[in-house]
C-alpha cells in the first residue's frame, strides 16, 4: 500500500492505494467517479482520458501512486453545478454523441484541444489530435464540429 | 473493474545508486518509465514484474534538453511531448522534433519517453531510426554506447539487467529527413527510413518497422547516396527481402518495397518528416 495525496476536480485528498492500483480504477471504484471510462484498457481508446496536472493522459495505463501530489481534473470536474461546461454544451448541442461511452475522454480531450490551440483552432488539427479517442458509433463528424463550435466561442475554462 | 493487475511493489527511487539497489534487491524487479509499453504488457500477462522501479524522479534524467559541441543531449525521461515542442530540438535537429510529435497520440505523447523507447527497441518505434543514423550515443549509468552497439536484435539491446539509460546525445546533422509508412490501425512504422547528412560527408540510412531483426542501417543505400544525394540515385534498390519481417499486415517483399520508397521520399524531404500510408 502506498499513501497518496492528490487534488480531483478541486478536492485535496489523501487515499491508500495498493501499488499496482491504476488512476481509472482509483477514481472509478474509489472514489466513485464513474464518468471516467475503462474501454480497451490498453492505452488505445482514450475513453479513460483525464488532466493531470492540466496535461491530458490514459488514466488506464498510468499507476495511482505515479501520480502522488498531482492535481487531477475528471469529466465530473467540468460543470458548474448545472451549468454544463461549454465543451459539454457544445457536444449536446451539435449531437455529438451516440452511445456516449467514449464521450468523457472525447471531452477532456476538447478540453485541451482548445486550451493549446484557441480560437484559431482548424478541423485538421482536431482531427489529428483525436487520434487517441476511439469512437466505435463512428460518430467523428459531430464531435470534430462540437470542439470547433466550442473553440470559437472561447472555451477555455 | 479493469484488468487486474498482478500484484506489485511501486518505488519512485531519487537517485540512480538508489534505483540499482532496488532493481538488484528483487527478482522480478523492472525499471519503469512513461508505462505505455510496460504496464498493457503487464496486463496482458506478458510481464509478470514483482516490482517496478520507476525512474522518472531521478534528476539525471529529467534534465531535459541542452546543446553543447554540436550535440544535442536529450535525459532519458523526456517525453515525446517534450521533445516535439523544445526549441532547442526544433532549431538543431527539427525532424527529431517532428518525429517525436508522430509517436502514438496526444495522450500517449505526454507520458512515452526517450529513454523507455530506445530501452524497449520495439522493432517498429521510431526512435531508433534516428538514433542509429544520427550515430547518437547512448549515455547509461555506467557507460557511453555507441547505438550501433546499442541495438541488438528484436526488443533487445546491449542494456545490462540492472543498468539505466540516463541521457542521448545527438550529433547535429547537416540535414536529415524521415519518412513513415504507417499501419493505419496502430500507426506505428510497417517500414520507415531515417537519412542523415552528417558531417564529413557521411551518410547514414536506418531503416525501422522493416527489419526482421529489428532496426539497421541499409548500407547499400548509404553508400548510393554518398555518391549521389538524390531520390534518384536510389533507383533500383531494395533491400534484401528474406531479412524483411513478414506478419499479417504486409509480407517481406512488400515491406521492402515500402523501404526504397519510403528512403527516396526521406531524401526528396530532407529537413522534414512525411508520412504515408
Amino acid at each position: 500500500m502506498s499513501t497518496l495525496t492528490v487534488t480531483v476536480n478541486g478536492t485535496a485528498r489523501t487515499l491508500d492505494v495498493e501499488d499496482r492500483t491504476m488512476l481509472a480504477d482509483l477514481l472509478r471504484e474509489q472514489l466513485q467517479l464513474t464518468g471516467t471510462h475503462v474501454g480497451c484498457d490498453t492505452s488505445q481508446c482514450g475513453a479513460c482520458t483525464v488532466l493531470i496536472n492540466g496535461v491530458p493522459a490514459k488514466s488506464c495505463t498510468i499507476l495511482a501512486a505515479a501520480v502522488d501530489g498531482a492535481g487531477i481534473v475528471t469529466i465530473e470536474g467540468l460543470a458548474d453545478g448545472d451549468r454544463l461546461h461549454p465543451v459539454q454544451k457544445a457536444f449536446r448541442e451539435h449531437h455529438a454523441l451516440q452511445c456516449g461511452f467514449c464521450t468523457p475522454g472525447m471531452i477532456m480531450m476538447g478540453v485541451d484541444i482548445i486550451a493549446r490551440h484557441g480560437s484559431g483552432l482548424t478541423e485538421q488539427t482536431v482531427r489529428e489530435e483525436l487520434e487517441g479517442n476511439l469512437c466505435r458509433c463512428t460518430g467523428y463528424q459531430n464531435i470534430v464540429s462540437a470542439i470547433l463550435a466550442a473553440a470559437r466561442q472561447g472555451a477555455t475554462s | 473493474m479493469s484488468i487486474a493487475m498482478p500484484d506489485l511493489r511501486y518505488h519512485r527511487p531519487a537517485t540512480l545508486e538508489e534505483a540499482v539497489d532496488l532493481k538488484r534487491a528483487a527478482d522480478e524487479a523492472v525499471y519503469l518509465s512513461g508505462g505505455h509499453t510496460l504496464l498493457p504488457a503487464v496486463k496482458a500477462g506478458l510481464a509478470a514484474p514483482t516490482a517496478l522501479i520507476d525512474l522518472r524522479a531521478i534528476p539525471q534524467l529529467g534534465a531535459g534538453v541542452s546543446v553543447s559541441d554540436g550535440m544535442l543531449r536529450i535525459s532519458a525521461a523526456t517525453t515525446h511531448a517534450a521533445v516535439a515542442a523544445s526549441a532547442l530540438v526544433l532549431e538543431h535537429i527539427p525532424v527529431l522534433a517532428a518525429l517525436a510529435g508522430s509517436i502514438g497520440d496526444v495522450q500517449v505523447r505526454n507520458w512515452g519517453t526517450l529513454g523507455g523507447s530506445l530501452a524497449n527497441n520495439d522493432p517498429a518505434a521510431d526512435y531508433p531510426a534516428a538514433a542509429l543514423a544520427l550515430g547518437a550515443t547512448i549515455i547509461t549509468d555506467r557507460r557511453r554506447c555507441p547505438a550501433e552497439a546499442f541495438f541488438d536484435g528484436l526488443y533487445t539491446t546491449c542494456l545490462e539487467d540492472d543498468e539505466i539509460v540516463v541521457e542521448v546525445s545527438f550529433p547535429v546533422p547537416l540535414s536529415a529527413g524521415y519518412a513513415k509508412f504507417r499501419n493505419p490501425a496502430s500507426g506505428f512504422a510497417m517500414a520507415a527510413v531515417f537519412v542523415a547528412q552528417l558531417a564529413g560527408d557521411a551518410v547514414r540510412c536506418a531503416v525501422t518497422g522493416a527489419g526482421d531483426d529489428g532496426v539497421f542501417r541499409w548500407k547499400e543505400a548509404e553508400e548510393a547516396l554518398g555518391r549521389d544525394f538524390s531520390a534518384a540515385a536510389l533507383d533500383g534498390l531494395e533491400p534484401d527481402a528474406s531479412a524483411m519481417l513478414a506478419d499479417l499486415h504486409a509480407e517481406p517483399d512488400y515491406r521492402a518495397h515500402l523501404v526504397a520508397v519510403m528512403a527516396r521520399r526521406a531524401v526528396s524531404s530532407m529537413g522534414r518528416l512525411t508520412l504515408h500510408g
